[in-house]
Order: structure tokens, then sequence, then C-alpha cells
């Protein structure tokens, strides 16, 4: 069986769970077998995890599961795991993806890569997957030959597809053991969607001049449905939030549609942004390296382009 | 307070990569390699920054072959006290992660310091399982880290926001940015850090699961479409409809 860890957040699930649940029961197809799905805490419409292929939905309502501690979750996960009988088990290459990964491949003496982006291949016993290396540049291909393996999926590498219908919701009594770490305050930006989930992302780079002048991008931003972020200078200079800065030493990001305003597309902000679907670059440097990794290029002053292209997506709106 | 720092070595961000002629490894010539960012501007710099406020030792350890001492020598010259090389290629994350966890396990350590993840591979696995495997709690892409005694507060970052954790020492954690500001290394640290001690440690057997088949490129990206910046409607149009993706 392929077990997946379905990820939520205050309650509900994050479209990550749901891409994890459409790769685990693809991977489930490929070998043969059942996907079922591990929901932890408190969660509300667990059985929605079936359309997307989940054949059971294993849910630990205990409250204390709210809060995370990496031990405890991964603690939880790995016995259910055990007692379940799974071969695969698949986490999202989250926040909290990543804190227990490891975690889990220590405690199911498994095999494990982590932050793949592609379906897997079944050779026997031996599972192979693939992932993005040395920032976008290449692609390296790996083999599990362990008895159980352990994946994360990198977000937004494949969409959530509705396969089937309404799955089959279990409790399963597992002890939580006890945490020792406390969990004192939680500080959520709110209104927008997270940069590392976002879909639409506008981001804007040193050609604004100066952090005055950021309204026109958050009108873009706005009019999209968009999330902005920006290059590293940026941040640093206090024109934007930390938290909006993408690249090497910020985040990594592979959103369906990255519109990269007055950057000049250098390696380290490249190399969190060159996953995107489709990247749009506004310079007004014909030059721009960063024209080499768009799909589409408009080259001009973006203080007159920005404004047109909110227009041009405003009419847009309003006839779809 | 005994401070345990992990740095792994990674190609410089600029390498062009290239590939042997099987595919199955990275053609090293010409590429540049470095301490991982995150493990030396945030994570060996915080550690720094507690033992100056508090006492204590910063050790760095890494696990590699021997060309890895230049880059060793570089933390050593920001301001570790020592440091330990594990003589082994490494293989997988779980290799690096059973060497360094037999290191420590009698070491009493009170923190053990991570960066979040190398920006070569990405894995972010490392951290996870030195602290499974040493029973400890694991704070991970730490951007604030206060110490009072033995408990610190630290602010993880999590999807759209930060998470204030309380954990007592002995702990993991992993730094992202924000940790620590970096430090460049001076004349007199250089010149110090030739005389500390590098000590060379055999590894430990593991036995791997995990194992790497190779590599490809990726399709080259065909040629950007340049749209004329009088007619965003026509850009408009090419997202809706040729890339689809509004
Ligand atoms: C180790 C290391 C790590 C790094 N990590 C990151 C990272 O994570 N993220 C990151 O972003 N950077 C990172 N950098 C910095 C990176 O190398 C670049 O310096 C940075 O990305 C440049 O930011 P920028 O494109 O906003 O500014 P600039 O390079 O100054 O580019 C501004 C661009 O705006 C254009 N422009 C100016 N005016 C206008 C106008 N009116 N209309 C249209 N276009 C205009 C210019 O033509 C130019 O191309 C890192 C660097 C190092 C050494
Ligand atoms: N070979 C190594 N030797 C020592 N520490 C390492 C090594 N590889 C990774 N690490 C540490 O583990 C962290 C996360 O690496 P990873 O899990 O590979 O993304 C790095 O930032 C380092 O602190």
């Amino acid at each position: 069986m392929v077990l997946v860890f379905a990820e939520s957040q205050k309650g509900q699930f994050k479209k990550a769970a749901f891409e994890a649940v459409t790769y685990g029961y693809k991977t489930a197809q490929a070998l043969g077998t059942d996907c079922a799905a591990l929901v932890l805490g408190t969660v509300n419409g667990t059985e929605m995890l079936g359309k997307y292929g989940a054949n059971r939905i294993y849910h630990i309502a205990d409250s204390s599961l709210d809060q995370f501690d990496s031990q405890v979750h991964a603690t939880v996960v790995a016995t259910a795991a055990q007692q379940l009988g799974a071969q695969v088990v698949i986490l999202s290459h989250s926040m909290n993806g990543k804190a227990i990964t490891g975690r889990l491949a220590v405690r199911l003496n498994a095999g494990s890569v982590a932050g793949v982006n592609s379906l897997p291949v079944v050779e026997g016993n031996v599972l192979k997957v693939k992932k993005s290396v040395f920032s976008g540049k290449a692609i390296a291909e790996f083999a599990m030959n362990s008895s159980v393996k352990v994946l994360s999926l990198t977000g937004n590498s494949l969409p959530p597809e509705e396969v089937g219908g309404a799955g089959m919701v279990e409790t399963l009594a597992i002890p939580v053991p006890a945490s020792r770490t406390t969990v004192k305050d939680v500080k959520r930006i709110e209104g927008t969607v997270p940069l590392p989930e976002a879909e639409l992302v506008v981001s804007a780079g040193r050609g604004m001049k100066g952090p005055e002048n950021w309204a026109i991008v958050e009108e873009l931003a706005d009019v999209l449905g968009a999330t902005t972020a920006c290059s590293r200078p940026v941040a640093d200079a206090h024109w934007r939030p930390h938290h909006e800065h993408v690249g090497q030493t910020g985040i990594a990001i592979r959103p369906n549609l990255y519109i990269a305003i007055g950057i000049s597309g250098a390696i380290q902000h490249l190399a969190g942004v060159n996953n995107s679907r489709t990247i749009v670059v506004i310079n007004k440097d014909p030059e721009a390296p960063f024209f080499k990794a768009a799909d589409y290029g408009v080259v001009g002053d973006l203080f007159e382009v920005i404004p047109k292209l909110t227009e041009a997506f405003r009419e847009f709106k309003a006839q779809s | 307070m005994k401070l345990l720092v992990c740095v792994s070595k990674t190609p410089d961000t600029t390498t062009k990569i290239a590939l042997s002629a099987d595919a199955k490894a990275l053609d090293t010539n010409g590429v540049q390699y470095i301490l991982n960012p995150y493990d030396e501007w945030y994570a060996l710099v915080r550690a720094l920054e507690l033992k100056e406020a508090q006492g204590g030792t910063v050790t760095l350890i890494n696990v590699g072959p021997v060309t890895n001492d230049a880059i060793i020598r570089k933390g050593l010259a920001i301001g570790a006290d020592d440091a330990v090389r594990i003589n082994a290629e490494p293989t997988s994350a779980m290799y690096v992660a059973q060497q360094i966890a037999a290191f420590a396990k009698d070491a009493a350590y009170d923190v053990i310091f991570l960066g979040k993840e190398t920006i070569d591979y990405n894995g972010s696995e490392v951290g996870a399982m030195i602290a499974e495997l040493l029973d400890m709690p694991f704070i991970s892409y730490a951007s604030h880290m206060d110490m009072n005694g033995n408990i610190a507060t630290i602010a993880r970052d999590i999807e759209g926001g930060t998470e204030a954790v309380e954990v007592h020492a002995p702990f993991v954690i992993s730094a992202a940015k924000g940790l620590a500001e970096q430090r460049i290394p001076n004349m007199k640290g250089i010149m110090m850090a030739k005389s500390k001690p590098l000590a060379v440690v055999e590894p430990i057997a593991v036995e791997e699961a995990t194992s790497l088949v190779g590599y490809e490129l990726p399709k080259p990206k065909s040629a950007v479409k340049l749209i004329d910046p009088d007619n965003m409607g026509e850009l408009v149009r090419l997202l809706h409809e040729e890339a689809k993706v509004v």
C-alpha cells in the first residue's frame, strides 16, 4: 500500500495535500496496490481526499497533533505506516514535510528522496524518481531499493486530479507521544496566498527605483489575484518585507506564472524561480540576462508598461 | 555551551553544469566549490554569537574527502574553534547523518546547527535524520533564535508566516536567512585558522538504500517571445490561450 500524509493547516487541507494524494494514487497504480491517506489532528472534510484517489482515509483526530512537532508527527506517521504495512510513504516537500521526511527515513529504515517532481518508475523492488538539482540546471535520478521508501513531492509539480468518489474514513488508534517543544505563537501574513503556494506571482526588483513606487506592482498583483515577491537587494534595502525575497538565499518557488519586473535575472535570482511554468520579463534593457530564461518578454520602461498590463488584465477579467 | 555546526560543500551557484560522458556524474572540471551559504552565513555565525555571549566552543563537522579541507579552513577563519572531517565521500543524506550522529552521540553537544538545505540538491533531510538518530527535538528553517540558559525560543519559517517554538537543549536546529548576519573572515582569522585543529575521523559502515542513478540536462528553453510594449492585450491573450496560466 501507498500511504500519503495529507497535510493540513488550521483544520483545512492544503493544496499540497491534494497534489500528494494524486501522486500517491498514481504511484499505487504503478505498483498495483491501493492508496491510503493519513490525516492528523482536527481537520474538516477528510472524506474529500477520496476524490483524489485515496481508497481509505485514516484519521487520527487527537487535537494535540494540531501543534506541529517533527518528532511527534514523524513517530505517529511511522507507526501508522508500519501498522498498515505501507511500502511507500509520500509527503509534501513543505516546511513541515521537510522537517519529518528525514526522520521517517530513519524510523522506517527506508531509502528516501526529498523534493521529487515527477512520477516514480517501478523496476521490481526498486523505485526510481527524479528531481531538479543545481538550481534547475540539471535533473538527477535516484533509485531506492529498501522494502519501505519515503519520498516528498515538490509543490506545484503535478496538478491535483479528481479520479474517485468519497473515500472511506476510519479512525486509527495510535498513541501520540508527548512533545518536547512548545509552540508559543504563530504569525501569518493574512490576505494573500503564501508565496510558496502561489500559482501567480508578480515580482519586482531594483528597477523600481524605490519603495514608494510599489503601488503599480501591487495593483497588478491585485487585479491578477497574484502574490507579490521581490529580488534580494530590494529586501535587503527594506523596500519590501523579507518574506517576499525569492532566489537562492530567499525562497524557491515554482508558480504557473512569474512576472519579473525590473529584475536583471542574476543566476542567484533565477535559482529560486526558473522552475516556474511560464516566465514573463519586463525590462528596459534588451540585454538583461532574464530574457534568456523568459517565455514572454517586454522591452520597455516598467513605469509605462505595468499600468498598461494591469489595464489589459482588467479588461480580460471583465470579459471572462 | 558545546556547539556543533554541520557544514557542507556545494558548487557555487554560478557554476555551469556539465555532465560526464556517461551522465552518471558531474564534470567537475572548472567547478568552484564553496561552503554551503546557509551553513556559513547563518548556522555558523549564530553559533559563534552564542559562544561570544555565553562562552563555550564551536566545532565544525564535515563529511567529505581531503579536498574539502580548504573550505573547512574558511569556517575556522570565520571563527570556529576546531573542526572534524569524516573522511568519506558523502553518498546520500542518510550516509551523512549516520556519520555525524555516530560522532556526536556521546559528545554531549548542547546544540547541533545545520543549514536549512544545501543549494545543490535542496534535500533538507540531514538535520531531521540526525535529530531522529540522536532522539532530539529538531527545529527547522529557523530565522531567529534567542537562548536563555538552556532554553531556546526560535522563530521557524512556515508557509506564509513564522511559528515561535520553545525548546530545551540539547536540540538540532537548521538555519534560514535572518538567523544571523554573514561574516567575512579577516586576515587575523585566516592566519589563525591555519593552526586550528582539524581532526580526521574514519567513517562507520552504513547500509545504503538510496543511490544516484545519473543526471540529465533540462531541455533548452525556446527563445523568448517579445511583445510590443504598446500591445499588452496581446500578452494577456498569449498567457490565456497559449500558456494557459490565466
Ligand atoms: C551568494 C549570493 C546569493 C544571492 N542570492 C540572491 C537571491 O536569493 N535572490 C536575488 O534576487 N538575488 C540574489 N543575489 C543577488 C543577485 O546576484 C543580484 O545582484 C540581484 O538579483 C539583482 O537584483 P535586481 O535584479 O533587482 O537588481 P539589478 O541587477 O540592479 O537589476 C535591475 C534591473 O531593472 C532594470 N530596470 C531599471 N529601470 C527600469 C525601468 N524603468 N523599466 C524597466 N526595467 C528597468 C535594469 O535594466 C536591470 O536589469 C545573490 C548574490 C550572491 C552573491
Ligand atoms: N557532507 C556533509 N557534511 C556535513 N554536513 C552536511 C553535509 N551535507 C549536508 N550537511 C548539513 O546538512 C544540511 C542540510 O543538507 P541537505 O539535507 O543535504 O539539504 C546542510 O546545510 C549542512 O548543514
